[in-house]
């Protein structure tokens, strides 16, 4: 298990460099240059000192080894010193946003709440409506609830998250007036009200972002189930006079939930990159909308680090999917 | 099944059971149904529904006007009839959809069937298959679009260069899953004794794989491209939804949905109409490739 996960950590590593260069060539080599964005009436010679400044007109190897030796090495030191409070990262450089021109790090660090809250409830949320339907569609199969189960799960395949997030302003904030239409991001949780709001304004981002992930999530459950139900072993334990709620819950619910806690696992990088839509059609500030707000501004080391960071979270957690099936099924060992 | 009961079932062809058993899919054949409905609309809607050209006045008396018999979805903000919109919108939606997966499928096929045939190809190419599944896809197409918009449509107009670069962008972030599923049925044909017969007598790899490899990997080289439509279509209305899609006046879906949002408070139905199709549209896709994928599996067709 040790050298497996040693394996795949260091096989990470060229994946991940690839994944950087091509992220970086991609965004680096587009025509919009950070000269483009300097107004003409410049003077060339202080054209030329503002893009020596911002760094660019250096070959394109050593920029892309510098913003390399920022990503892994400044930005974990700057992070290292202001926890501890020491100063070893003082003098280096760091990745300046060309929107704020301050570092892209604390801006992506403001942000990330917003995300994680909103974004990480709806995915909980989506879980846990999900594992109930798969379990009941499963041991009822060709029921009534089955079949409504599987239309929900197409219909939430099919129809995109900015209609069903509209659907819901229309339905919930317009006409009914349940809720408010935009995200306050402002607001401050500090006694009851102020939290009962705080659950009103979440609620539309996270009920469209947990049908959508509950969609997937129960067909899996079903699926897995289904595989189980029709075991050697279900067959003994009702042979032995169990009730129906030990057999299902027990003995085939934790057999079928091991590939949907991969499954599981695998959705989180799209917690963060493909949450984009919703936190823009609900004005929630979090690292989705800050990535579209990067492209309109033509902030290239925005869009860069936040790219990469998306990449590195699904190199990541594709990892963790594959170990924690090794760890939960005794039946699969990797040496 | 018995001898004499197979001479009396009527002989029927491979294509007459796979088209018997898609018919028992009854989602399947809604989505044929309305997806066929979808395609009329937009290709043969504005030879029928061509409303006058309206003058300045005119459209600016007949502006934000609800659902009526003259404008059965209403007018938007500029007097423009909505439902002429809607098809229009539709053509390059559809068009968007199909030929973004001709591209992705192409692409999938040729590197699922070189990986999966040629050994020393096969490492490399799965290498870089991993790779485009870890891209973060959405945040790299909008930086596409965002980067390349300009130039394109400075070199074919704005029209076809968003065109262009919309369907190219799709297309190559998109194949991976054909490929995988290419490379495996590969894998395990190349070893099949009619594939060694055939090289057994010197056919050239080219003519092997041509004919008699890749007419063994159509079925499930169909029913991705099915799903892939859908991944298509849904893609491109992200990219117009978020304002990095197509220029204002080339409507799709994705932008007149884009476009209501503003009026969504007054107008709802200038919303919910292209979100409608949308929807509609990749679940008909959707509920076909599940129909296909029946339909096409010899384990389930014939029971």
């Amino acid at each position: 298990m040790l050298t497996f996960t040693l394996r795949r950590l260091l096989l990470a590593i060229p994946t991940l460099l690839l994944i950087s260069l091509v992220i970086f060539l991609l965004v680096d080599l587009a025509p919009g240059s950070p000269a483009s964005e300097i107004p003409l009436t410049v003077p060339p010679e202080v054209r030329m000192k503002i893009l020596e400044a911002l760094g660019v007109n250096e070959p394109l190897h050593i920029r892309y080894l510098l913003w390399l030796k920022q990503f892994f090495w400044v930005e974990p030191l700057n992070g290292f010193d202001a926890i501890f409070g020491t100063n070893h990262a003082e003098g280096m450089q760091r990745i300046i946003s060309y929107q704020s021109r301050s570092p892209v790090f604390p801006l992506i660090g403001e942000r990330l709440p917003q995300t994680l809250t909103v974004i990480g409830t709806a995915y909980l949320v989506g879980v846990l409506i999900a594992l109930p339907i798969g379990i009941y569609s499963a041991y009822k199969q060709y029921s009534l609830f089955d079949q409504f189960g599987t239309m929900f799960a197409m219909i939430g395949f099919s129809v995109p998250t900015f209609f069903t997030g509209t659907l819901f302003i229309i339905i919930f904030a317009v006409w009914l007036g349940w809720f408010p239409t935009k995200y306050d991001t402002t607001l401050v949780v500090t006694d009851w009200d102020s939290f009962l709001t705080q659950l009103r304004q979440m609620a539309m981002p996270v009920m469209v972002l947990g049908l959508a992930n509950a969609a997937a999530i129960s067909r899996y459950m079903r699926s897995s189930m289904l595989e189980n139900m029709s075991q050697d072993y279900v067959r003994t334990a009702r042979a032995k006079g169990m009730s129906e709620r030990t057999v299902v819950l027990k003995h085939v619910l934790r057999n079928s939930l091991i590939p949907v806690v991969t499954v599981i696992a695998l959705g989180i990088p799209s917690i963060f990159g493909g949450a984009i839509i919703t936190e823009n059609l609900f004005g929630v500030n979090g690292i989705g909308s800050a990535l579209i707000q990067a492209i309109h501004g033509n902030d290239l080391p925005m869009v860069q680090t936040l790219a990469f960071i998306f990449a590195i979270l699904i190199v990541a957690f594709n990892l963790i999917a594959d170990l924690l099936y090794g760890v939960l099924d005794p039946r699969i060992r990797y040496d | 099944m018995t001898d004499s009961t197979a001479a009396t079932a009527p002989s029927e062809s491979y294509r007459g059971a796979v088209w018997a058993q898609f018919r028992k899919h009854k989602g399947a054949v809604f989505g044929l149904i309305v997806l066929g409905l979808f395609i009329l609309f937009s290709v043969l809607g504005p030879l029928v529904w061509n409303p006058e050209k309206l003058t300045v006045v005119e459209a600016l008396k007949s502006k934000n006007l609800g659902p009526s018999l003259t404008h059965p979805m209403g007018t938007d903000q500029l007097g423009r009839d909505q439902m002429q919109r809607m098809m229009a919108a539709g053509k390059v939606s559809l068009a968007v959809g199909f030929v973004a997966m001709i591209i992705a499928i192409f692409l999938g096929t040729l590197i699922g069937v070189l990986a999966g045939y040629f050994k020393r190809l096969d490492g490399p190419l799965m290498r870089l298959t991993d790779m485009f599944l870890a891209l973060p896809l959405i945040p790299l197409l909008l930086v596409m679009v965002m980067l390349f918009r300009d130039d394109l449509s400075r070199a074919m107009g704005p029209e076809m260069g968003a065109f262009v670069l919309i369907v190219f962008a799709i297309g190559v972030t998109s194949w991976m899953h054909a490929a995988r599923i290419v490379r495996g049925e590969v894998l395990a044909l190349k070893e099949r004794e009619y594939v060694l017969a055939s090289r057994s007598i010197g056919a050239t790899p080219r003519r092997v794989i041509l004919r008699h490899i890749l007419p063994n990997v159509i079925s499930p080289v169909m029913v991705a491209a099915t799903l892939g439509v859908a991944e298509a279509i849904i893609t491109e209305s992200v990219l117009s939804f978020l304002g990095l899609g197509f220029p204002p006046d080339f409507p799709t879906w994705g932008r007149l949905l884009f476009e209501g949002l503003e009026y969504m408070q007054m107008y709802p139905e200038r919303v919910i109409f292209p979100g409608l199709a949308i929807s509609l549209t990749v679940l008909s896709v959707n509920y076909i490739g599940d129909g296909l994928r029946d339909a096409l599996d010899p384990r389930i067709r014939g029971r």
